[in-house]
C-alpha cells in the first residue's frame, strides 16, 4: 500500500514563498500575542496554589466562588476539569497565606458538608521556585537548540544546521503562541512537550537533509533548488508516514489520556504537525537562502 | 552468515530475557518464595503523581542558623573576656551583617582583647576596627569559610533530623534528598493527612526552658518598656470554660537555661485528671544534672517551657527536681501530642525551614491516571501495529515484533535501574510507540525505493538498512539531546518523562534496526527470494 505514489513531483521549492509568507504572518501573530496578551502561566511558573476537587454533586463555579469570598480569594480561577472535577487556582501561595489549601478545604467543608467532595490534588508553588523554574525552562529550550545546532553542523554543514534550528524555533513560537492565543494554561509539562517537539521536529528535517546531501553528491550538475525539490519529493512519503504514526499516538493521548495531561498532549499534537510542516517549508528555504548568500564549498569546486 | 545471524539472535534474545526478568516482579504480584529471597523483586517504582502522596521542597534558612550561632558566640565571648579580665564597655550583635561589635576603652585593652580572640576563637576574625570618640570599636565576624561550612552543616543536619522524624512517624519509602545549596526535596508516598505531615517536617521544634521575669512589671513591658535581658513571649492557652484558645503574654528572661538538645526521650502520656494527653520528657545525664541545678536554684520561681517561641506552660518550681523528668502540657489533641513527642525525640532543626513547593496527589487521582495512561498506551499501540501491518504487510509484522520488544526493554530497564514512572512518563511510553516504528518506516521506504530501482530483494534490504541507518542515528541523537536537557530541567514528573523517552529512544535503535535486521537476514538467508512483502 502506498499513500504517496513513487515518482511524485510536486513543485515545493517554487511555492516556498507562500509558505514562508504564511509562516511569517503566523509567527508574528504568535509573537504579538505572547508579548501583548502574555501567557496564562500555571502555578509552576507564576507561583500560587492549585486545588483539584472532585464533587459528588453538581456545584457551579459561581457557588464555589461565593464560598471563597470569606477567605479572600474569590479572584481565583475556577475551571471545570474533566467531567466532574473542578480546579481552583489562585496566585497566592501558602508562604504568604499559611495553609491556604487547608483553608479552601475548610470553607468548602463548611459550605457543602464533609464528604460532598474529595480533594484530588493540591499544588503550592512559592514565587521563588516559580522564578527558578521559568529560568530553567528557558535555558533548557535554548540549550537544546544550541546542542542540535552543533550536532547537525558537525554531521552535515552549518547551513543545514541553521535551517533546521530556524524550523525548530518556528515550531516553538507557534506552539507557545497558540497557548497564548487560546489562553491555555502554560505549565511545566507543556515545556516538557515543547522540548519533545524540539527533539521530534528535527526528525523530519534530518530525513530531508540527509537525502539532499546524498543527491548533491550524486548530481553535481543540478542546482541546489532542484536537488532540494527532488529530495523533498523523494522523502515525502516517509516524512508523512513517520509523523502520522506519532500524531496517531499523540491524538490517542489527547483524547483518552485524561485531563491531567490534556494540555501536554495538545502541545505535542500541534508541535508534531507544525514540526512536519516546518521541516519541508521552513528549514529548506533557509538553507536555500543561505546558499544564495554564501555558496557552499562543494559547489565552488565545480 | 548463519553464524552471524545466530550470534545476533542470541544477543537479542538475551537482552529481551534480561528485561523480562527484571519486569517479572511488576507483572506477577505473587512471586514464588525463592524469587523474592534471591532475585530482584522490585516493581517499577511509581511516581507520586501515580501512587499518591506528598512532594515538598523545603528551603533551609541557613542564614538564621548563622545568626543564632553569632548570638550564642557573642554571649560566650563576653564570658571569656570577663574571665580574662579584659575591659570592654559595650557588646552588641549586629543582625544584618552577622557581626559582633565591641567597644573597648583604650588601646591596651584592645591588644588584650585581640589576644583573647586569637587564642580562643579561631573561627572569628576582625571585620573592622576604628577609633570612635577616643574609644576602640572592633567588630568581629565568623570567617567566610567557616560560615559556609556552618550553613552546609545546617542543611545536612536538617536532612538528618527530618529523616529521623519521618522514620519515627512510620512512612514507608520516604525520599529525602538535598537539592542545590539550601534546598531539601521530600517525597512521601501514600500520605493522607498532608497538613499533619507538613507540620511534622516543618516544625523547628526548638525546646527552651526560660525563667519568667517576675522582678519587672509585665504591664510596663507591654507598654513598650521591655527591661534589658527580658522578652515578651505569648502563651497559647485553651480556656477550659469557653473552649477558646487565647494568647496570654508573659515576660521571660532572655537567657535560655536548657534546651531540647539534652533530651533522652519523649513519650506521650495521658493525664489522670483531665484525660488529656501530654508529653513526658526525660533528660540525658548532662541535661538531668543541669535541670537539677536549675530547679534547685530557682525554687518558687516560674519556669517557662517554650517551643518555637511559644510558651506551652510556665509552672512554678515547687522543689528541686532530680532524676531529669518533666512534662509538657498544653491542651494537645492526641495526634498533636504524638507528633510533638516525635519531633522532640528526633531533635530540633538547626534552622527554620520554609516550604517552597508542595504537591499532593490523592490516591484515587493517581489510579485514574494510571488507568487512562495504560489505556492510551494500549490503544495507541494497537493503532500503530494495525497501521504497520496494513501498510507494510509482513514487514510491518516484523516492525511490530520490534515494537513489542522495545516496550519490554523499556519497562525492564525502568525496573532494573529503579527509575520512577510518572504520568508524563506513561505519556512518554505512548509517544515512544509512535516514534519507535519511525525507524522501520525509514528502512522500509528505502527498501521499497531500492526495489523500484531494480535491485534484488537481498540487495535492497542490504542497501535499505545501511542507507537508512545514518538518518535514523542522526534523528535519534537529536531527540536524545532534547530529552537530556529536559532531564536537567524538570522536577519529578517531567524527569520521569525524560527518562522513559531517553530509554525508549535508545531501545528503539536496538529493536527497530538491529533486531528487525536479524529477522530479515534469517528469512532471506540461503533462499532465492523473488519478492519481499513490504
Amino acid at each position: 500500500m502506498e499513500f504517496v505514489k513513487p515518482g511524485i513531483n510536486i513543485n515545493f521549492v517554487g511555492r516556498l514563498k507562500y509558505a514562508v509568507a504564511f509562516s511569517v504572518v503566523l509567527t508574528v501573530i504568535c509573537l504579538v500575542s505572547i508579548m501583548w496578551k502574555g501567557l496564562n502561566y500555571g502555578i509552576d511558573f507564576a507561583g500560587g496554589t492549585l486545588v483539584q476537587i472532585k464533587f459528588h454533586k453538581v456545584i457551579s463555579a459561581d457557588e464555589i466562588r461565593k464560598t471563597l469570598i470569606q477567605i479572600g480569594i474569590d479572584d481565583s480561577v475556577i475551571q471545570p476539569f474533566g467531567s466532574d472535577e473542578v480546579v481552583i487556582r489562585t496566585a497566592k501561595s501558602s508562604s504568604e497565606m499559611k495553609g491556604l489549601s487547608t483553608k479552601i478545604e475548610d470553607s468548602l467543608n463548611a459550605a457543602y458538608g464533609k464528604g460532598a467532595f474529595q480533594v484530588q490534588r493540591v499544588e503550592v508553588v512559592g514565587p521563588k521556585v516559580g522564578k527558578d523554574l521559568t529560568q530553567k525552562a528557558i535555558l533548557a529550550v535554548v540549550f537544546s537548540w544550541i546542542g542540535m545546532l552543533i550536532y547537525i553542523a558537525f554531521r552535515f554543514e552549518f547551513r543545514y544546521a541553521v535551517g533546521g534550528i530556524v524550523g525548530v524555533i518556528h515550531d516553538v513560537i507557534v506552539v507557545v503562541g497558540l497557548f497564548s492565543l487560546f489562553n491555555i494554561e502554560f505549565t511545566l509539562t507543556v515545556v516538557a512537550a515543547l522540548l519533545t517537539v524540539i527533539g521530534y521536529s528535527i526528525h523530519d528535517t534530518i530525513v530531508v537533509f540527509d537525502r539532499v546531501r546524498e543527491n548533491v553528491r550524486k548530481n553535481m550538475k543540478k542546482d541546489l533548488p532542484t536537488v532540494m525539490n527532488d529530495s523533498i519529493n523523494q522523502t515525502l512519503s516517509r516524512t508523512i508516514l513517520t509523523s502520522f504514526t506519532v500524531v496517531l499516538v499523540v491524538a490517542v493521548l489527547y483524547v483518552f489520556g485524561g485531563a491531567v495531561i490534556h494540555d501536554f498532549a495538545f502541545a505535542l499534537l500541534v508541535g508534531v504537525i507544525f514540526g512536519t510542516y516546518s521541516s519541508v517549508f521552513i528549514a529548506s528555504p533557509v538553507v536555500l537562502a543561505w546558499e544564495k548568500f554564501k555558496p557552499s564549498a562543494l559547489k565552488k569546486k565545480k | 552468515m548463519l553464524k552471524s545471524i545466530r550470534i545476533r539472535a542470541a544477543l537479542a534474545i538475551i537482552i529481551c530475557l534480561a528485561a523480562l526478568f527484571y519486569l517479572t516482579p511488576s507483572l506477577i504480584s505473587a512471586l514464588p518464595d525463592f524469587w523474592q529471597k534471591n532475585l530482584p523483586a522490585d516493581k517499577i517504582r511509581l511516581g507520586l503523581d501515580l501512587q499518591g502522596g506528598i512532594h515538598l521542597v523545603l528551603e533551609v534558612d541557613a542564614a538564621k542558623a548563622l545568626e543564632s550561632a553569632v548570638e550564642r558566640m557573642s554571649s560566650d565571648v563576653k564570658e571569656t573576656l570577663m574571665n580574662n579580665k579584659v575591659r570592654f564597655k559595650h557588646i552588641e550583635g549586629i543582625k544584618k551583617t552577622n557581626a559582633i561589635s565591641f567597644e573597648l576603652p583604650d588601646s591596651s585593652s584592645k591588644s588584650a582583647f585581640e589576644k583573647v580572640i586569637k587564642d580562643h576563637y579561631p573561627d572569628l576574625e576582625v571585620a573592622s576596627s576604628e577609633v570612635r570618640e577616643g574609644r576602640e570599636v572592633v567588630s568581629l565576624k565568623i570567617r567566610a569559610k567557616r560560615a559556609e561550612e556552618m550553613k552546609k552543616m545546617a542543611v545536612e543536619q536538617s536532612i538528618e533530623t527530618i529523616r529521623n522524624r519521618v522514620d519515627q512517624f512510620g512512612i514507608t519509602e520516604p525520599e529525602i534528598i538535598p537539592e542545590g545549596n539550601d534546598r531539601i526535596v521530600i517525597q512521601l508516598p501514600g500520605i493522607k493527612d498532608t497538613e499533619r505531615a507538613k507540620n511534622l517536617i516543618g516544625k523547628t521544634a526548638l525546646l527552651e526552658f526560660k525563667l519568667v521575669d517576675e522582678e519587672h512589671s509585665l504591664d510596663d513591658a507591654l507598654r513598650g518598656n521591655v527591661p534589658e535581658g527580658s522578652v515578651i513571649v505569648y502563651e497559647n492557652r485553651l480556656d477550659r470554660q469557653s473552649g477558646r484558645r487565647g494568647n496570654i503574654p508573659l515576660l521571660l528572661k532572655n537567657r535560655t537555661l536548657l534546651t531540647g538538645g539534652y533530651l533522652e526521650s519523649a513519650q506521650v502520656k495521658v493525664s489522670d485528671r483531665f484525660g488529656e494527653p501530654y508529653v513526658a520528657i526525660k533528660f540525658n545525664t548532662q541535661g538531668a544534672k543541669d535541670f537539677d541545678r536549675i530547679t534547685g536554684e530557682n525554687v518558687k520561681k516560674r519556669l517557662a517551657i517554650v517551643l518555637d517561641g511559644v510558651v506551652h506552660s510556665a509552672p512554678v518550681i515547687q522543689e528541686r527536681i532530680s532524676g531529669g523528668e518533666a512534662q509538657i502540657t498544653g491542651s494537645f489533641t492526641m495526634d498533636e501530642a504524638k507528633d510533638l513527642a516525635i519531633v522532640l525525640r528526633a531533635g530540633a532543626l538547626p534552622a527554620p525551614v520554609n516550604i517552597l513547593e508542595e504537591r499532593t496527589v490523592g490516591p484515587s487521582l493517581g489510579q485514574d491516571s494510571i488507568d487512562k495512561g495504560l489505556w492510551s498506551a494500549i490503544l495507541g499501540g494497537i493503532l500503530v501495529a494495525v497501521f504497520m501491518v496494513f501498510y507494510y504487510k509482513l514487514s510491518g509484522l516484523v516492525a511490530n515484533i520490534a515494537l513489542i520488544m522495545n516496550m519490554i526493554i523499556l519497562l525492564g530497564v525502568l525496573a532494573a535501574f529503579k527509575a520512577t514512572l510518572t504520568l508524563p512518563g506513561i505519556a512518554g511510553i505512548v509517544l515512544i510507540i509512535g516514534m519507535s516504528v519511525d525507524a522501520n518506516v525509514l528502512i522500509f521506504e528505502r527498501i521499497r525505493e531500492e526495489l523500484r530501482g531494480g535491485k534484488t530483494p537481498r540487495m535492497a534490504i542490504e542497501t535499505g538498512y545501511s542507507k537508512a541507518f545514518m538518518t535514523i542515528l542522526d534523528t535519534n541523537v537529536n531527540a536524545l539531546i532534547a530529552s537530556l536537557f529536559l532531564f536537567g530541567f524538570g522536577t519529578g514528573p517531567v524527569k520521569g518523562f525524560a527518562v522513559t523517552l531517553s530509554i525508549g529512544i535508545v531501545a528503539s535503535l536496538f529493536t527497530a534496526v538491529f533486531v528487525t535486521r536479524i529477522i530479515f537476514d534469517y528469512f532471506t538467508w540461503n533462499r532465492k527470494i523473488e519478492s519481499i512483502s513490504v
